[in-house]
């Protein structure tokens, strides 16, 4: 079993997601049994095999190094949940 | 049911046959019919009379002038909130437009609602929005169908001729096998065609907006429409946009179809393999050669997205964090229970399941074993492409494993629900232009479709080669 309580606890963490115990226990289920299932890319030979991360076929174009002002800070802040004098509020990080 | 198309629809219009009003109000009259089928996620009528009055007043030439669009809710729009299926931006009103949403209303259409996919686009069934299950519009009323997923909400708005076309993003075939299950046509064009700004990101490298319409020559018409270099997206392409309708030809004399044989696999039912050597047939009737070709990479398809498209997914949903836009939790002690209770009660349950999952494949220690390997055989898969379309010119193959399943049903087993993909994972993975069309009923008299794929760019001979068999099967 690759993700056991501490490993799903450690990726709940790095995922900032808290999780109860009954669902701790499911996404191990869940997980372990994804991660067996996907175990089967070890079959194919990757070597020599240059890893694809854009399938973009044609080049990237430059844009013109201009400046530009778009959105006002007042736009920005429209949909935030706790805002101060123009400013994201969130809870006193600072003792 | 007999549907007017946008082609018709537009002529009328021009002709003043009928009235931009008059049109609209038989959309919103069957919208408010068809509230059951939970289609959209937002529709307000009066933000509907009101563009009508708008257009009214409005004396330029538009090419999609008084059109009745539906567009999924993972686009942003200023009219309307925006919510990606989701608790966590269920109060989010974008205050920009995205690149599609803002060609469709230069062009004059009228913007319906916005319809209800999976959440992020995380799904295949539209059944883990927060706004609960879209019905499939040919459920029969014993038995609620599932409309597909993700872009559940605008394959049936379409079906439910509640729009004249609708918009859709397709990740992992999240276009192209809801159009299957609701009987409508539904493209999905090449990486890069369509800019992705102003959409929900679910997995970059993947993700990409298309269409869906009652017949090809109306998503030729509004794929046209969507279509274009846009310098806010670092993946849109700068190449021209032809105009598919008026180059549309089903003469498809001297081409090559390949026919993988990697994609006869096995449970799928005898009435998909029917359909797809029905329309073999018709394609060697109209003097197309039939190549066998191999694609020797596609079982690996699923798993590869499977890493690649969560991890992605990890990163690019790290954003809705409680600060700046959308849900808080209110049990907020400290910044980081702040961070963990928005997310854990904000996401539900799949995209959790995504997110975790994601966060391992990238875990130190684990990176070179699975995002590594799995970027790494998605060369190989894009490659199985390349060398096919060597020896020919288009290939065609079922759209799903299965016709439209029950609601609720595979809902257990992650794995099982993923297999729904099964036909269009490949092409994702490589980027390519696909379409589904209808073509033949199964048992039950539920729709099948048949996916067409093209070459990068290529989406001029995928329509021609819809078009053609759509007319064969008229």
């Amino acid at each position: 079993m690759k993700i056991d309580k501490n490993t799903i606890n450690k990726i709940a963490r790095l995922s900032r997601i808290k999780l109860d115990d009954k669902e701790s226990e499911d996404y191990i289920k869940d997980l372990n049994s994804i991660l067996d299932w996907v175990e089967q890319l070890n079959e194919v030979n990757t070597e020599n095999v240059e890893p694809l991360s854009n399938i973009s076929s044609s080049i990237l174009p430059k844009r013109e190094d201009v400046s530009n002002d778009t959105n006002s800070s007042e736009e920005i802040l429209e949909n935030a949940p706790d805002k101060l004098e123009g400013f994201f509020a969130v809870p006193k990080v600072v003792e | 049911m007999s549907k007017s198309s946008l082609k018709q629809t537009l002529k009328d219009l021009n002709t003043k046959k009928i009235s931009i009003r008059e049109l609209n109000q038989d959309y919103l009259k069957r919208i408010k019919e068809n509230e059951n089928l939970n289609v959209f996620i937002h529709f307000s009528e009066d933000n509907v009379l009101k563009q009508i009055d708008n257009l009214e007043n409005d004396n330029s030439t538009k090419k999609l002038k008084g059109i009745p669009i539906a567009i999924k809710d993972l686009f942003c729009t200023k009219s309307m909130p925006t919510t990606a299926a989701s608790k966590i931006l269920e109060n989010f009103n974008p205050t920009y437009e995205s690149f599609v949403t803002q060609k469709l209303l230069d062009e004059g259409s009228i913007f319906v609602g916005k319809t209800n996919l999976d959440e992020f686009a995380m799904g295949s069934a539209t059944n883990t929005s927060f706004f609960g299950n879209t019905i499939n519009p040919l459920s029969k009323e014993y038995e609620p169908l599932a409309p597909g997923g993700s872009s559940g909400g605008s394959a049936a708005a379409v079906a439910a001729d509640l729009c004249l076309g609708a918009t859709g993003t397709d990740t992992g075939g999240s276009i192209r096998q809801p159009a299957s299950f609701c009987g409508v046509v539904g493209i999905k064009p090449t990486y890069g065609l369509c800019s992705r700004w102003g959409i929900a990101a679910f997995a970059s490298s993947l993700d990409q907006a298309g269409i869906f319409s009652h017949n090809v020559e109306d998503a030729s018409i509004l794929l046209q429409s969507i279509a274009g270099f846009d310098q806010r997206d670092s993946t849109s392409a700068k190449v021209d946009v032809p105009n598919y309708f008026e180059n549309l030809d089903d003469d498809l004399n001297g081409k090559t179809v390949g026919i993988p044989k990697e994609y006869s696999i096995d449970g799928i039912p005898m009435e998909i393999s029917q359909i797809w050597e029905d329309a073999i047939k018709v394609l060697e009737k109209k003097g197309v050669k039939i190549k066998n070709i191999s694609l020797p990479h596609t079982k690996y398809a699923l798993p590869t997205y499977y890493i690649i498209a969560p991890a992605e997914a990890s990163s690019n949903l790290a954003r809705y964090d409680g600060v700046k836009y959308g849900f808080r939790s209110d049990e907020i002690d400290s910044l980081d229970e702040m961070y963990e209770n928005t997310r854990a009660q904000g996401f539900g349950k799949e995209v959790k399941r995504r997110i975790l999952i994601g966060t391992y494949v990238l875990s130190a220690g684990y990176y070179d074993a699975y995002y590594l390997k799995a970027q790494k055989v998605r060369k190989l898969i894009a490659d199985d492409f390349n060398r096919a379309f060597k020896e020919c010119d288009f290939i065609v193959t079922p759209t799903a494993p299965s016709a439209a399943f029950p609601l609720n049903e595979k809902q257990n087993d992650p794995i099982k629900m993923y297999l729904n993909d099964v036909f269009t994972v490949p092409a994702s993975l490589a980027g390519l232009p696909g379409i589904s069309i209808p073509f033949g009923k199964d048992k039950n008299n539920l729709p099948l479709g048949i996916q067409i794929l093209g070459k990068h760019f290529d989406e001029q001979l995928v329509f021609n080669v819809a078009v053609s068999l759509e007319r064969s099967y008229e």
